[in-house]
């Protein structure tokens, strides 16, 4: 019994002597939200375009809902569905229409008028999906996701150009089929996005998955360990402390009273995040060099 | 936003044969509705034959009939030209249509999103080709009635004729749209489309017969536009819609329906297999 809705193991992708995916492994329990978190041309989507289908992979092993994605039917396309990271153009059809015409693709579709008014777009059921705002579009494109009642949902970067606004409603969509039970996958590089919406985050940069784990506790116990700034002589310093307010004591006790602009921070998300991706941009460098040096000798 | 309705107890259906069709029928009417919303394609495929025979007949027809050889009946502009726009109609509807539109649908992402869904690609072709079928059967229609209501075109009267108009229309507008399946994997952006398929089908117009007199072409472009399928819809739609007599001026002085046939059979087969061969939701990565 495959208990799972994703798992992929050792997931690799070359185009050519590049390699773009490198030993991925995750897993995504079904009910599950899932973020890829990672900058741009990390191979976030690479990765999402293998499990959907799209791209085949050169190394691994990938399962959707079950099935090795590079051979899915459309019985097992009936059962995901797809948010590209680009809007298509459509044709000069209304929302409404283009709803209508891939809910008719799916055996169990969703209401039409339910999506639409899910997606907030009420005013333009009747309007061409090509004169839509580009935010209102990218709304089309997340319905056109959901219509078929999939039971797994990627969402390829889907709130990019979205204004706070936008982005807020959006996640409230996503939470109510979250809430219905639909597993979700989605890539973002934006920290608060995968925050509020993942249970799970994963942090891929240059096609290596740096750290996978729950938002709550991500980066494990070392990423989290407080920080305690203050100002010495006019030189900023910072030391990692277990127990901050011990090390701050000591600290008074030592330059005899408080040490001036005292500070004591728990790393963000978005701190554990940029070290991370600065770490693999540093392990990079100090290759690049190695190999410099070593065709230079 | 608010959030969606949950809804209980449903059922998955499986994508059973029958859904194919049915999802075909849907696609039909989805292509039907966005063909006649699009402008520029329902003037420059759908109305254009019957804009160039009006043209046609007004600015060389003033003279009256014309006597192309000794021995023929005298025939007005308008019938002279009809079997060949009949013809145009066929290889616009079908390859120059599909061609584009395909091209466009895929550069435009659809193709790619389509892909992801469960649609199959049977249903999506039915789509198409019941859309060429309908609109090709409306534009040859409105030809007809046109010449024959507004320049006085009279219309064969024997079954023999419209047999052979029947078949031609058939197998040219299937091989016509099969070969647009298989051009649309050649352009390699929307705005390429209009560019690559365009040429092709004005040359293929000029030489076969449509717009100039076959008769009168050089033998040896006569040979090259053979290898073609346009010329052997023009020239099944001439058997069909000129008096007898005007065999004559055909190359061995013969209507050659037999040739129609193989040489539409053949370039059918062509299509369906290289459309079979290209076709691909998305442009496959290595």
């Amino acid at each position: 019994m495959e208990t799972n809705a994703v798992r992929v193991r050792n997931l690799r992708k070359v185009y050519g002597n590049r390699t773009v995916v490198d030993d991925v492994s995750f897993d995504i329990e079904r009910g599950e939200t899932f973020a890829i978190l990672g900058p741009n041309g990390a191979g976030k989507s690479t990765v999402v375009e293998i499990l959907e289908g799209y791209r085949r992979r050169s190394g691994g092993e990938a399962t959707v809902l079950g099935i090795d994605p590079g051979d899915g039917g459309l019985d097992w396309k009936a059962r995901i569905g797809i948010v590209l990271q680009t809007t298509a153009a459509t044709g000069p059809v209304t929302v409404r229409e283009q709803l209508r015409e891939f809910a008719g693709f799916s055996p169990n579709p969703r209401d039409v008028d339910e999506v639409i008014a899910a997606i907030g777009l009420e005013d333009q059921a009747k309007t061409r999906v090509s004169k839509l705002s580009g935010g209102q579009q990218r709304r089309v494109d997340v319905a056109m996701g959901i219509i078929g009642r999939p039971e797994l949902l990627f969402l390829d970067e889907p709130t990019t150009g979205f204004d706070p606004h936008a982005r807020r409603e959006f996640w409230d969509l996503i939470r109510s089929l979250k809430a219905e039970g639909t597993t979700i996958l989605l890539t973002t590089h934006y920290l608060d996005e995968a925050a509020q919406l993942a249970d799970r985050v994963a942090v891929i940069a240059n096609g290596r998955v740096r750290a996978t784990g729950p938002v709550d506790g991500f980066g494990g116990e070392h990423a989290r360990v407080p920080v305690v700034k203050w100002v010495e002589d006019g030189v900023h310093r910072h030391q990692r402390a277990e127990d901050p307010f011990e090390f701050a004591t000591a600290l008074a006790a030592r330059l005899g009273g408080a040490p001036a602009e005292l500070e004591i921070v728990r790393p963000s998300l978005e701190d554990i995040y940029l070290a991370l991706v600065a770490e693999e941009a540093e392990h990079d460098a100090e290759l690049a060099a190695a190999v410099v040096m070593g065709a230079a000798r | 936003m608010t959030a969606i309705a949950q809804q209980t107890g449903s059922t998955t259906r499986s994508l059973s044969r029958r859904n194919l069709f049915a999802v075909g029928a849907q696609r039909i009417r989805f292509e039907l509705l966005q063909y006649f919303r699009s402008g520029d394609t329902l003037f420059f495929t759908f109305l254009f034959p019957i804009f160039m025979l009006g043209l046609f007949s007004i600015a060389f027809g003033t003279d009256g009939d014309v006597v192309l050889a000794p021995g023929l009946p005298p025939v007005s502009m308008a019938e002279l030209y009809l079997p060949g726009m009949l013809a145009a109609g066929l290889l616009l509807s079908g390859f120059q249509n599909l061609a584009i539109d395909i091209a466009i649908e895929r550069s435009d992402g659809l193709l790619k999103r389509y892909g992801g869904t469960p649609l199959s690609p049977i249903s999506y072709f039915i789509g198409k080709i019941g859309l060429v079928a309908l609109t090709g059967v409306m534009q040859a229609t409105l030809l007809l009635a046109f010449a024959a209501l507004a320049l006085g075109v009279r219309l064969p009267t024997e079954p023999e004729a419209w047999m052979t108009f029947a078949w031609v229309f058939v197998l040219g507008i299937t091989a016509s749209a099969l070969l647009g399946v298989a051009l649309s994997a050649l352009p390699r952006t929307g705005k390429s489309a209009t560019a690559v398929v365009v040429p092709i089908a004005l040359a293929l117009q000029f030489v076969s017969g449509v717009y100039l007199m076959f008769a009168q072409l050089p033998e040896w472009l006569q040979n090259v536009a053979a290898l073609f399928p346009l010329k052997w819809m023009a020239q099944g739609m001439r058997a069909a819609f000129l008096p007898d007599g005007f065999a004559a001026l055909e190359q061995n002085g013969e209507w050659n329906l037999a040739g129609v046939a193989i040489a539409l059979a053949v370039w059918l087969v062509v299509g369906l297999v290289l459309s079979r061969l290209t076709f691909r939701w998305i442009r496959r990565d290595a």
